[in-house]
């Protein structure tokens, strides 16, 4: 049992590292298209998004299948999500504008998308440095959770700076905005706010005479 | 056919041939998905002779009108396009167009000119002397590439068509069928996709209607078998695979000034100065390079068309 689990993080571990080799590994071999700067930005973006909703993804996971293993994972899933992201702003600010910060400071104010994303990227931010046991600590375990409810609104800023910079094809971000409904539709129906409410309406003193 | 009109098939005078072994090294490296797709587009069996793969077009005349900047390789130019017919991101055109069918083509001319009716392609190249013009091409996107088009002005295909004095605008219409351009099963624009030129735009010297591109046949995914280019617009306005021309005395409103009027004007002239709400229009990526290069104005066809423009407020007709 231990021998399973104690390789089952590190798989993990090189499955969330996958998307980043591969983009090496395309670079390298000149197959990001005709367009590598994009591809990268796109890519690096998209992973971070999605990485982002697999972190949300844990404690749902954990409630409904009772699988309390899957809890190790999640601090790993939410650094990977802060390491494509920040890939993601390093290629905007590197690669695609080249450190050009007034046309950098442009974009952050004409453009609501550009906006939407550094804001998201921000916010990422105390959650990866608060990531480490010690910090944790620091900061005590009610605090602590207190702060890492900035994942929500991070989560909702990713897939709206998505939604913002598609063109006229919005199928792919209405796919994200509804996984990421149902993972907080999920977290509420399972949390202790409304099991509250439930127990509260259903508790038979309520129906006694 | 085109091609039967012209005499005997010579390589095109540009067709380079590091581009084709780049090509070839290409397809070879690809794997997966890429290379099935890849493959089935470059090397469909319609269009697999020389040279990049499509049928040499003979006799194009060079242009004055020609830029000497580098050109964008030819695998770029072919599969990286916005065709939302054929999916909305830039690799499907070339995997997706080959249910394509660009021969025979019949071009409806309506509206208020004096010989309207349905044209045969092959009417409509009968007699015309093709050249080839090397235009930049500008996205609205914030790229650009450096193509070698092969066509004609739109300019003298109009004064065939004799227009009237109230035929103001020309309207352009690209196919509608589902079937041939599987992207327009989902409404993401209004179909058939629309695009427009005030008529002097339309008699501009520069404006051109392409055939090919490369010394080539025009492949489905670049616009088959005619499209119009406009170098000194964003590339949309140069609509593709056009089977219907309308005389207008109104203008016209092209699909993505009807999906977005506050980011896609009817004029969509290249400016630096006209912000848009996505990209910023100061800067441009020339495909195949690294850092970004300064947008000019007009696409550095000021000279030759600014005139057009003369009194009007570009920051408002955008």
């Amino acid at each position: 049992m231990r021998g399973v689990e104690g390789f089952f993080k590190p798989a993990v571990f090189f499955v969330c590292l996958l998307p980043a080799i591969m983009l090496a590994w395309h670079g390298w071999r000149d197959l990001l298209g005709a367009n590598p700067i994009e591809t990268i930005t796109h890519d690096t973006g998209i992973w971070g998004l999605r990485m982002l909703l697999l972190t949300l993804a844990v404690t749902p996971v954990r409630k409904i299948t009772g699988w309390n293993g899957v809890m190790r994972l999640r601090r790993m899933l939410g650094l990977f999500a802060f390491f494509y992201a920040a890939l993601h702003l390093m290629t905007y600010f590197w690669l695609d504008q080249f450190f050009f910060w007034e046309e950098i400071w442009f974009d952050i104010q004409e453009r609501p998308f550009i906006s939407i994303g550094l804001a998201t990227f921000l916010l990422l931010v105390p959650l990866a440095l608060s990531s480490p046991t010690a910090a944790m600590r620091w900061l005590g375990g009610r605090r602590w959770q207190r702060l890492h409810r900035i994942v929500y609104v991070a989560a909702i800023g990713g897939v709206v700076h998505y939604w913002w910079l598609v063109k006229a094809d919005a199928r792919s971000p209405q796919i994200y905005a509804v996984l990421l409904a149902v993972l907080l539709v999920v977290r509420l129906l399972y949390g202790r706010w409304f099991t509250g409410l439930l127990s509260q309406l259903f508790s038979p003193s309520r129906f006694r005479v | 056919m085109i091609i039967k009109q012209m005499a005997d098939i010579r390589p095109s005078e540009i067709t380079d041939q590091q581009i084709y072994r780049e090509r070839r090294r290409f397809i070879r490296n690809a794997s997966g998905f890429l290379v099935a797709g890849m493959a089935s587009a470059v090397l469909h069996p319609r269009s697999a002779q020389a040279g990049h793969g499509g049928q040499s077009i003979e006799g194009v005349k060079s242009s004055s009108f020609s830029t000497k900047e580098k050109l964008t390789p030819y695998k770029d130019v072919t599969s990286y396009n916005n065709f939302y017919e054929f999916g909305t991101d830039k690799k499907s055109p070339a995997l997706q167009a080959g249910s394509l069918k660009p021969r025979p083509w019949t071009v409806v001319v309506e509206g208020a000119v004096s010989r309207p009716g349905n044209y045969f392609l092959e009417d409509i190249l009968k007699g015309r002397s093709l050249e080839e013009r090397i235009y930049r091409m500008r996205c609205v996107e914030g790229w650009s590439m450096v193509i070698p088009w092969v066509g004609f002005p739109l300019g003298d295909f109009i004064k065939r068509l004799e227009p009237a004095a109230n035929a103001r605008y020309v309207e352009f219409q690209t196919l509608f069928d589902p079937v041939q351009m599987p992207g327009q099963k989902r409404d993401v624009l209004e179909w058939p996709y629309v695009e427009g030129l005030r008529m002097d735009e339309a008699m501009h010297p520069l404006t051109l209607l392409a055939v090919g591109l490369y010394g080539e046949v025009l492949p489905n995914q670049s616009g088959a078998p005619l499209r119009l280019v406009v170098p000194w617009k964003y590339g949309f306005k140069g609509i593709k695979s056009i089977v219907k021309m309308r005389f207008l005395e109104q203008q016209p409103r092209g699909s993505w000034t009807r999906s977005a009027p506050h980011e896609y004007g009817f004029y969509a002239n290249v400016n630096p100065q006209a912000s848009h709400p996505r990209w910023s229009q100061r800067r441009e990526r020339r495909i195949g390079e690294f850092r970004k290069r300064k947008t000019l104005m007009f696409n550095g066809y000021a000279e030759q068309v600014a005139h057009l423009y003369q009194g009007m407020d570009l920051k408002n007709f955008f």
